[in-house]
């Protein structure tokens, strides 16, 4: 923002920019059969963004993936890239190269040969060829290994060159398709760091198609979480993670300690929340919901909001008493499952090694939020 | 466990007897000196030379070769554009045409040659060459498309589909992706389409007219004025050629894995 009268920042609205965004996706809807694999999604990508779009499998993710590279049509609404409607249009030519979950590298080409295709099949001249292969297969730190088949490589290796293969294209949009999926943990976690810093580096705008909340948080600008074939929030990561708009949001990128209650009636800035439980205390919520009392809802917490304390803590926060039921040990910080209702656990977690007083399992505690970081959802 | 497997293994021997014993006599045969006996009379290879200065036999390879090459073609051809066409087809259809594919393979091959015949009457078609290679043909189709239709069902279509996000057209996918991936097998359906074309008897006794003579057929007639060393020779070389196709197709298809 480089003056004051710009209207403030908001990471989920559009473009700031005249141009018009890089994708646009007006109320695209596929079906397969009586199935509806994507209903009615619309979203738009600006340049230079990474763009997730988050969900579990059978969410139509993978469909829109697809509409965008053009192996598939959408039955109704329309489908734009830098303002032109790709409707129709075929893969062969549209401004789009896809990273597949398989990598699909041609078995019988090298390294080299596969990052060339792309421009072979433009008949760019072979100078211009090299030299552009070798830029991208620097960025992907695979040079000196232009000569060696995609079998002789390792796992993540064939993750670069199916990378390098699609942006050597300079297309303007690069699609990921699960593109960490087939690696193991750790590569996982490096390749996401390595991914991103490409991704800025050459200022490509990405559109990444994937189930791992954790991996779309860490790697996108914006990320949209899809369900059911529907586009359920749209938001940057902190944003669908702390405020998400509905439980399954909520739910799928992270722990939810939930409590089932009723909203009551305003206390001044704050509401009642009874939960439905007979044994625990009402709570105070602070909310802008304008939902009227006696509303049956659902009350959230991340685990990292909740502090938890042996003796009951003199605040005017929610207090909610639990007892220890396991404590899991995960290296750099532990896990607390805490009995809350009869059939009703909580995750909390406490970072490892700090002086904080240590609990055991069956351990009475009580735990304590601020009570603006409580989110209500109502059914 | 121990003795099953040594039953087992008595069992699989005497199979290997069975199989390989005949010929393995008449391969020993081809070599030996004595002209209308059964007993050793030394090693020789005069009847392998006498082959080769027999006008006959040689107009009789001839054929055989021709009429393999060219109902070779003929069938990877035909067989190669089927397997490739059932790719785009509903499967339902596919599984139709599968069967369809299936049946020249497991009905009699007597009938097979009976009815090119007639139908080649019927068409008024001299039996020569020509209608030999047509039967060829015929019968290689399926096996062709088969082993083609094999691989081509075992590829990853995100193979195609990343050529065509590339910007390749359905040409050059098919260029060089698709027929690249494909060349093994292509190229296993060609050395079986022609042995099977070389060793042919019946469909060949049936279709060939005068002058249309192969190997087999030659063998088949000089055998009815008794079994000479020439014979055996002659089966050994065509035994051979045969093997080393077969081996060579088998080892493509390994390969390709």
């Amino acid at each position: 923002m480089a003056t004051s009268s710009t209207p403030p920042f908001t990471v989920s609205g559009l473009s700031l920019s005249s141009t018009p965004p890089t994708i646009d996706i007006r109320g695209i809807v596929r079906r397969h059969g009586a199935v509806t694999a994507v209903d009615r999604v619309s979203f738009q990508v600006r340049r230079g963004e990474f763009f997730s779009i988050l969900g579990p499998s059978g969410a139509g993710k993978t469909s829109v993936l697809r509409m965008l590279a053009g192996f598939e049509d959408p039955d109704e609404g329309d489908l734009l890239i830098d303002g032109r409607s790709m409707f129709g249009v075929p893969p062969n030519r549209r401004p789009v190269n896809l990273v597949f979950q398989s990598y699909a590298l041609f078995p019988h080409l090298t390294v080299l040969e596969n990052v060339a295709f792309g421009l072979k099949m433009r008949r760019v001249s072979p100078t211009l060829i090299e030299e552009q292969v070798r830029q991208a297969l620097t960025m992907v730190k695979l040079l000196g290994k232009e000569g060696r088949m995609p079998n002789q490589l390792s796992g993540g290796e064939q993750q670069r060159v199916a990378l390098a293969r699609a942006l050597v294209n300079k297309p303007a949009v690069v699609l990921l398709d699960e593109p960490l999926a087939a690696l193991d943990q750790q590569l996982r976690q490096a390749m996401q760091v390595e991914l991103k810093s490409i991704q800025e580096q050459a200022g490509l705008t990405c559109v990444c198609v994937t189930h791992h909340q954790e991996e779309a948080m860490m790697m996108s600008d914006r990320i949209a979480v899809m369900h059911q074939g529907r586009m359920w929030q749209v938001g940057s990561p902190r944003e669908v993670y702390e405020r998400p708009c509905s439980l399954f949001v909520s739910r799928f990128l992270g722990v939810s300690n939930e409590l089932p209650g009723t909203i009551g009636p305003w206390v001044g800035e704050d509401r009642v929340f009874r939960p439905t439980d007979a044994d625990q205390m009402p709570l105070t919520v602070r909310t802008v919901s304008t939902e009227p009392a006696g509303r049956s809802a659902t009350l959230s917490l991340r685990p990292e909001q909740i502090h938890m304390a042996q003796e009951r803590p003199s605040t005017s926060d929610p207090v909610l008493a639990g007892r220890i039921e396991k404590v899991l040990f995960a290296g750099s910080d532990t896990k607390y499952l805490v009995r809350v209702g009869r059939d009703r656990f909580w995750e909390t977690r406490m970072v490892s090694g700090t002086s904080l007083p240590s609990f055991a399992a069956g351990d009475p505690v009580f735990l304590y939020w601020s009570r603006a970081d409580a989110r209500l959802f109502f059914e | 466990m121990r003795r099953g497997s040594t039953g087992l293994s008595l069992v699989s021997s005497l199979a290997m007897v069975f199989l390989y014993g005949p010929i393995f006599v008449l391969v020993l045969y081809s070599f030996n000196a004595a002209h209308l006996s059964m007993a050793w009379r030394g090693t020789t290879l005069k009847w392998y030379a006498a082959l080769w200065h027999d006008e006959a036999l040689l107009a009789a390879t001839e054929n055989s070769l021709l009429i393999a090459v060219i109902s070779t073609i003929g069938a990877t051809l035909l067989g190669g554009l089927m397997a490739l066409g059932m790719e785009r087809m509903p499967l339902r259809r596919q599984q139709i045409i599968e069967g369809g594919l299936v049946l020249p393979l497991v009905i009699p091959e007597v009938m097979m040659g009976v009815a090119l015949m007639l139908l080649f009457v019927m068409l008024k078609m001299p039996l020569g060459l020509t209608t030999v290679m047509l039967g060829h043909i015929v019968f290689n189709i399926p096996l062709v498309t088969i082993m083609i239709r094999t691989r081509l069902r075992k590829l990853d279509p995100a193979l195609r589909e990343a050529a065509a996000d590339l910007g390749a057209n359905s040409w050059q996918v098919f260029r060089h992706v698709t027929l690249p991936l494909l060349r093994p097998a292509i190229w296993g359906a060609v050395l079986v389409a022609f042995t099977v074309s070389l060793d042919d008897f019946l469909v060949t006794f049936f279709t060939a007219g005068p002058g249309a003579t192969t190997l087999p057929l030659k063998v088949y007639s000089m055998i009815k004025s008794g079994v000479t060393p020439e014979i055996n020779a002659l089966s050994a070389l065509l035994l051979v050629m045969s093997m080393a196709s077969v081996a060579l197709a088998l080892h493509l298809q390994r390969r390709e894995v």
